[in-house]
């Protein structure tokens, strides 16, 4: 892999994923959709640190490791605003972002 | 130069991207959590072709296992009624695309002007130590057993804030989504939201939208008599 495939190339692909999950939490009426889009930016970061590990420090672990403390704080975030998520259908019985206006001057 | 580690980082790539691509176009959301987690799966894929084992099983495991289980817990009690004619994106939803397409408009050119001094730095890295012996030349690629070597020592602080991180989410995730007993009322099923809303108590999102089926109809007179 690491031979043939230039770190250019696995770069250019994790900013891709980023700028489609960046669209998606944009676009996305549903708070949900959104979250699934950040997913998708979350993982394009890892992709990145893996990648700078694999090609420019690979006897060392600090690129995994910072990746496994994202992927952590990234399953954190995610049961946090799914429990949000929750709490706001159960208040307003909706979760299009464009409804929960309250605080819309 | 090897084609095949070529063409399987293509065929990842292609994967990838293109469920990404599923994710945030396609209308409905269930469907767009199955993509997510078709996406990771890619990613993880990605992960093995990078030598990173244990990242790729702990990929699998938290994401394509439980965040995406999560986040298709949440679609369904969440559920709404999407008819055929309501919007699932922003009525600016070119701005975010402008915004996206700006973005990679930047971050590639500039990848691809650092890209001849990285291969250069990566030649370097892939030489492992001097043998002593005059054995091949090999490089050790970093290993779970190094990870945890790591997070037992240099990276130990971080480890354990990570930990309390952990619980303070879970025990967050519980009071936010807990509701007293009291307060407590019976979840809807399909068929009755769909009739409240006929009846205009809820009301529709979208008045093209809410097509209501058969069956639902049959309910409506159920729950219309049940109240009376």
């Amino acid at each position: 892999m690491v031979g043939s495939v230039p770190l250019v190339w696995v770069l250019t692909l994790a900013a891709g994923l980023f700028c489609i999950g960046l669209f998606g939490a944009l676009s996305r009426r549903n708070i949900v959709g959104m979250l699934m889009g950040i997913e998708l930016m979350l993982n394009s970061v890892n992709i990145n640190l893996v990648a700078f590990w694999r090609y420019l420090q690979p006897t060392g672990t600090a690129g995994l490791i910072f990746a496994i403390f994202t992927i952590a704080v990234a399953a954190a975030e995610v049961a946090v605003g799914l429990a949000m998520v929750i709490a706001i259908y159960r208040a307003r019985l909706t979760i299009n972002a464009d409804e929960i206006d309250t605080l819309k001057g | 130069m090897n084609p095949i580690a070529i063409g399987v980082f293509i065929v990842i790539a292609l994967l990838t991207l293109g469920s990404g691509i599923m994710v945030v176009t396609v209308r409905n959301i269930i469907h767009s959590a199955l993509w997510l987690i078709a996406s990771f799966i890619g990613v993880a894929a990605l992960y093995l072709l990078m030598e990173a084992e244990f990242l790729a099983v702990v990929q699998i495991l938290v994401y394509a296992g439980a965040v995406s289980i999560l986040v298709l817990f949440a679609i369904m009690l969440t559920r709404q009624v999407t008819g055929e004619g309501v919007r699932v994106v922003f009525e600016r939803w070119w701005v975010a695309l402008l915004i996206a397409l700006g973005l990679f408009g930047v971050i590639v050119p500039t990848l691809w002007k650092h890209g001849a001094t990285w291969e250069e730095a990566a030649k370097l890295a892939q030489v492992g130590p001097t043998p002593v012996d005059g054995a091949a030349n090999s490089l050790q690629v970093a290993t779970a057993t190094e990870i945890g070597r790591s997070f037992m020592g240099e990276y130990l602080l971080p480890f354990e804030v990570v930990s309390v991180l952990l619980l303070m989410a879970l025990i967050g995730a519980v009071v936010i989504a807990y509701e007293e007993r009291t307060r407590r009322r019976r979840v809807l099923t399909l068929a009755e939201e769909l009739a409240l809303k006929k009846r205009g108590i809820v009301e529709p999102r979208d008045a093209e939208g809410a097509v209501v089926p058969r069956e639902a109809e049959g309910k409506v007179i159920l729950l219309d008599s049940e109240q009376a």
